[in-house]
């Protein structure tokens, strides 16, 4: 029992420290992605470069960055009402269509020779969110030393965020499947249009389902009623 | 027996109570109250009232011998109202004093005209000397007559070819302090018609202009088909609904032809304020144009469409106050296109309309009237109302303190007012209080003045604050110089050493 234990503690703290070390060079890796798209997504998919782990602290961050920004930026530049805002609703009404996409996007491209999986789409899709984490996180407390005169350098920064980052998501997936930049076009349109098949879908289902639930209820309810 | 007694004074007290409470919740598709103001959220939000109705008359309680007959216009001058009784051919002149309101006399024979009585008067103009001016519609011209109503001269169809060959119905008419004449005319989508004090005519002005987006040319131009093309005529100018000639020389005009769609992105500008050669220079300094209610039913019918306004007076200050026929409503707004309070009601009580048609003021007492009620409406400002009044008064003259005094007072009757903040922000401005003005500015939501007040705050902030700014600012670079520095000398010394000892061994 001793011998056991002391010989699967140090194994278990090398596994964990190792883990650690992975998780921290997968947040490291995004400052290559960024700047190197073309080059830092092709590794993130074929030199297994990120993790998933990685990927998801980034997108916490960047639902927390939205939120924040409706909160805390100078009402100057922001017109949400504060005393509705639903701060669940609101991430996940950012949260679930980016779900939605990345799993249109890999239902589409593994039917037609895409050589992303679910996971790498997930991760490099994270790993595109980057620049928003990093621009809008600060340009929050920028917007309260700054004023309305001067919303023009905040809009600038504003839009280039935005812009880097759609430019990132379309390197990382033409990179993450190994597209022409042609080919990548037709799929993001095709995955929009995917995207909404899939609500469809689902909207059917649950109605469907409710629909059938209901059935066995009153089914239920007049047995009930009927044995009474 | 007293207990059934008190039974019934209690019953009767709540009747009266239930009876008045329906009275004020008139039923229009909208939750509405009798005064109220809206949000930043344009949400309806209930304020005191800010005017009561201090008395209606009607035309047997003033002594009329045939009641008013769909009157449609209405003028005042010094205490003295003229009502255009247009379906008995007259104008009635009524006089406020004191006492109350006293018919002075009723016009319907001109002396010295070729048509010595009016057809269908649809409104009037009085100036200083007391020479009356009547659009005397059926008659085909607006005729001026003294105070004695002997004829002076009057104002016909334009000798023009831009005239055409329909008749000439002038409608609503204003008179400037030169005795130029502006008419509004039925079939004329030019404008106003503007003629010299002599009679002649001098063109149109406050034409709207038509404007075509790209998008609405290219649809028109390359989709559409030629048939299609001749009956889609919606781009010709819309005509305007009333006028009214201020203090200084400007007409206030309202229209009621737009689209839905372009009024809360002010293409549509119901309201307008022309100067002399007929641009609009109406000041909109809020979050929306004046367009009287934010929510209304898109394509809805004729009561619960968007606010139509009919007419409009302009008050001190150049507070404009405009008559909603829509909802039986009016609104104020101050000098920037804020709107001060909105009230009334479509009904049967007092305050409340059947076809508002025409709004005048005498000082701050508003007089409304009513084409299908045939009365007349006179409507006095409660202390909140004169509140506001004064509190902008102060703040035009430039006793800045005292207004944010008075805005103050405005707060402890409603605190859901927006201008009340931004009227103590702006005297905060100005006295230099500039963090506390960014506080009541951010309350109102007004981005403009608050990014005004934080400029001057932060500059205030950095000459204060500059000192150990870059005293902490230098002191990091004193710093990190010095580190460079010392573990240069420190390599130096290990590469020295580090000779010595090889050169030792």
């Amino acid at each position: 029992m001793n011998g056991i234990m002391s010989l699967s503690r140090p194994d278990k703290k090398a596994a964990r420290k190792q883990s650690l070390k992975e998780y921290w060079a997968g947040i490291r890796y995004a400052g290559h992605v960024i700047t190197h798209p073309f080059d830092g997504f092709w590794d993130l998919a074929h030199e297994n470069k990120g993790n998933v782990a990685a990927a998801t602290t980034y997108l916490v961050l960047f639902l927390l960055t939205y939120v924040l920004k409706l909160m805390y930026t100078s009402f100057q530049f922001i017109s949400a009402p504060i005393q509705y805002i639903n701060v669940f609703e609101r991430s996940g009404s950012l949260l679930l269509p980016f779900l939605v996409l990345c799993f249109a996007n890999w239902a589409l491209t593994t039917l037609f020779d895409g050589k992303g999986r679910f996971k790498d789409i997930y991760i490099a899709m994270c790993y595109a969110l980057v620049p928003y984490i990093l621009i809008q996180l600060p340009l929050i407390f920028v917007s309260n030393i700054i004023t309305f005169d001067e919303e023009s350098f905040y809009t600038v920064l504003m839009t280039f965020s935005l812009v880097w980052c759609l430019f990132l998501a379309f390197v990382a997936l033409q990179q993450v499947h190994d597209y022409s930049p042609g080919k990548t076009i037709v799929f993001i349109i095709a995955t929009i249009l995917g995207a909404c098949v899939v609500i469809f879908l689902v909207l059917v289902f649950f109605s469907l389902l409710s629909d059938a639930i209901g059935f066995f209820v009153s089914l239920y309810r007049e047995i009930a009623f009927r044995l009474n | 027996m007293t207990v059934l007694k008190r039974l019934t004074v209690l019953l009767t007290a709540l009747l009266l109570l239930a009876s008045f409470a329906s009275a004020f919740a008139i039923d229009d598709g909208f939750y509405s109250v009798y005064t109220y103001n809206y949000d930043y959220w344009e949400e309806i939000r209930e304020s005191p009232d800010a005017y009561k109705v201090k008395t209606v008359l009607y035309g047997t309680t003033l002594g009329l011998d045939t009641n008013f007959s769909l009157p449609e216009g209405m003028f005042i001058r010094g205490n003295d109202i003229y009502v255009c009784d247009t379906g008995n051919n007259r104008l009635v002149q009524i006089r406020a004093d004191e006492e109350g309101y006293t018919l002075v006399r009723t016009i319907d024979k001109i002396n010295g005209s070729d048509k010595p009585g009016f057809l269908s008067p649809t409104d009037c103009s009085v100036d200083e000397a007391g020479n009356i001016y009547v659009a005397d519609k059926n008659n085909n011209r607006v005729v001026m007559v003294d105070k004695d109503l002997n004829f002076v001269r009057e104002f016909v169809k334009p000798d023009d070819p831009s005239f055409g060959s329909g008749s000439f119905l002038p409608v609503r008419i204003a008179v400037d302090v030169a005795g130029r004449v502006y008419v509004l005319a039925e079939n004329v989508n030019m404008g106003l018609i503007k003629y010299e004090a002599d009679t002649e005519f001098a063109g149109y002005i406050g034409a709207n202009k038509v404007s075509m987006t790209m998008w609405e040319y290219v649809w028109k131009y390359f989709f559409m088909s030629e048939e299609q093309r001749a009956t889609s005529e919606s781009t010709v100018p819309t005509r305007y609904e009333n006028i009214y000639m201020d203090d200084q020389g400007f007409i206030y005009a309202t229209t009621t032809s737009f689209e839905e769609y372009d009024l809360k992105w002010d293409n549509a500008k119901p309201i307008r304020r022309l100067n002399g050669i007929g641009d609009d220079i109406l000041i909109k300094d809020d979050r929306y144009p004046p367009i009287g209610d934010y929510t209304w039913v898109e394509g809805g019918d004729a009561s619960h469409g968007p606010s139509k306004f009919v007419d409009i007076t302009v008050l001190e200050n150049d507070v404009y106050v405009a008559l909603d026929k829509t909802r039986g409503r009016i609104f104020g707004y101050d000098s920037q296109g804020v709107m001060l309070w909105a009230f009334g009601a479509i009904g049967q009580y007092e305050g409340a309309f059947n076809a508002p048609i025409a709004l005048d003021h005498i000082g701050r007492e508003l007089i409304c009237l009513d084409q299908r009620d045939m009365s007349i409406t006179v409507f006095t400002p409660t202390e909140y109302g004169n509140l506001i009044y004064d509190a902008n008064n102060a703040y035009a003259k430039g006793d800045y303190d005292g207004s944010g005094e008075l805005w103050d007072e405005v707060l402890k009757f409603n605190a859901n007012y927006n201008m009340a903040y931004r009227g103590i922000g702006r005297a905060l401005l100005r006295q230099g209080k500039y963090s506390e003005a960014m506080e009541y500015f951010k309350m109102a939501h007004d981005r403009q003045n608050y990014g005004r007040a934080f400029r001057l705050y932060r500059k205030e902030w950095v000459e204060k604050n500059i000192g150990w700014v870059v005293g902490i600012l230098i002191a990091v670079i004193v710093l990190y110089l010095a580190k460079r520095i010392i573990s240069g000398m420190k390599k130096e010394v290990a590469a020295y050493e580090r000779d010595h000892v090889v050169k030792q061994a």
